[in-house]
């Protein structure tokens, strides 16, 4: 059971961190819990739809179709996350006044919520799926069965009890600083999935450039344990990262930082202009 | 012509130039893996195919090779890592982690 527990809390930790930093990121936007909400069925009907259809995914494009797929639905997730910082640089200050006014932003918050929401599909799809394959090799093993599933359950419980303890956590940010903290945050999270993508790019053999491993920290933080697993999630922590890896997440950064820069309404010269 | 040159020159310092690949295989069979030691030439690309002869899906996992690759039952995937530093480099079998052990030796 205890093995179960393991592996299953293990794939939803990412899952779970990202569904709690969505939730505070959109703290305020009406809305919102609807389409997280989406965004975890979907992830979970297209995990259900992935793992039904592993072996097939697998044996694509010379057998990298499982790199690619994941270098793909990370990189869709970079851009979505990276747009929202984006868009939130632009009209944070809008959803912050609705909220004054009305105790919620009905308004103007909705848009980058489907960009959010496919992040968290996104997010539950690539774990997800991992899970499903795992779950089906209990079933079809057969044995201990129930004491295993027993396992599952409670590390998904486990995921979503990290959602809402990272979600408390961030609440409890003074709303003025809550959306600085978060775009920090979510900038983070883009360039370590921008990261990831790149190394499956790697796996795949689409990028033969820069595998060369820039230093090795496995021996302080390992990438296996709880701290480096964390760490890996939130700021794309990985013990031996390649001169591409390094270089893509940087470069994430940077990108992300002037976007949001040029996106920021000059207020003096165009005063309460930043409509739609 | 002098400018790819120097490109090369460049991309060679810093360590992104690209390396042609060997290949290996390792079955997975009753959760263990046929080999526990694979030795592979430090400095290549290595490309290693991997037969889940079990029923059941695995996972083959090492963060030392930078490699996750889900294996579905009674099939194979392909896994592509290094040019590799000599040294031992540990995967595992995710979904059973107390058997499915293993190390790459690069030299």
């Amino acid at each position: 059971m205890l093995g179960a527990l393991i592996v299953v809390f293990r794939e939803v930790i990412e899952a779970g961190l990202i569904v709690g930093i969505v939730l505070a990121a959109t703290r305020g936007v009406a809305g919102r819990g609807l389409f997280v909400m989406a965004g975890v069925v979907a992830g979970l009907i297209g995990a259900s739809i992935v793992a039904l259809f592993a072996s097939a995914i697998a044996d694509m494009f010379e057998g990298a179709g499982q790199e690619l797929f994941n270098a793909g639905v990370l990189a869709l997730a970079v851009v979505m996350l990276t747009w929202h910082n984006v868009w939130m640089s632009r009209h944070g200050r809008e959803i912050a006044a609705e909220m004054r006014g009305l105790g919620a932003a009905v308004s103007s918050g909705q848009r980058t919520l489907t960009a959010l929401a496919i992040v968290v599909g996104v997010a539950v799809l690539r774990e997800g799926a991992e899970v499903v394959l795992f779950l089906y090799g209990i079933v079809a093993a057969g044995t201990n069965t129930a004491d295993l599933l027993l396992g599952c359950v409670i590390g998904l419980a486990g995921g979503a009890a990290l959602s809402a303890l990272t979600y408390a956590g961030l609440v409890s940010i003074p709303s003025r600083y809550i959306f600085s903290v978060t775009s920090v945050m979510i900038a983070l999270l883009a360039a370590g999935m921008a990261a990831q993508a790149v190394q499956f790019a790697d796996n795949a053999g689409l990028i033969t450039i820069g595998s060369t491993v820039v230093w090795d920290t496995s021996h302080i933080v390992p990438e296996s344990g709880l701290f480096g697993k964390l760490l890996h999630t939130l700021i794309g922590y990985t013990e031996r990262p390649s001169m591409l890896q390094l270089c893509v997440y940087l470069a994430t950064l940077a990108v992300t930082a002037i976007l949001m820069r040029l996106a920021r309404p000059q207020m003096a010269q165009r005063p309460a202009a930043a409509k739609g | 012509m002098r400018v790819s040159l120097f490109a090369i020159a460049l991309l060679t310092l810093i360590g992104l130039q690209p390396a042609t690949a060997q290949e290996f295989s390792i079955t997975i069979k009753d959760h263990k893996f046929s080999e526990t030691e694979l030795k592979v030439p430090a400095g290549k690309r290595i490309t290693l195919t991997v037969i889940n002869d079990d029923a059941t899906p695995e996972e083959f996992e090492s963060h030392p090779l930078k490699v996750e690759k889900v294996i579905p039952g009674k099939s194979k995937a392909v896994v592509r890592f290094g040019p590799l530093k000599p040294g031992r480099y540990n995967f595992v079998g995710e979904f059973h982690e107390s058997t499915a052990k293993g190390v790459v030796i690069a030299e």
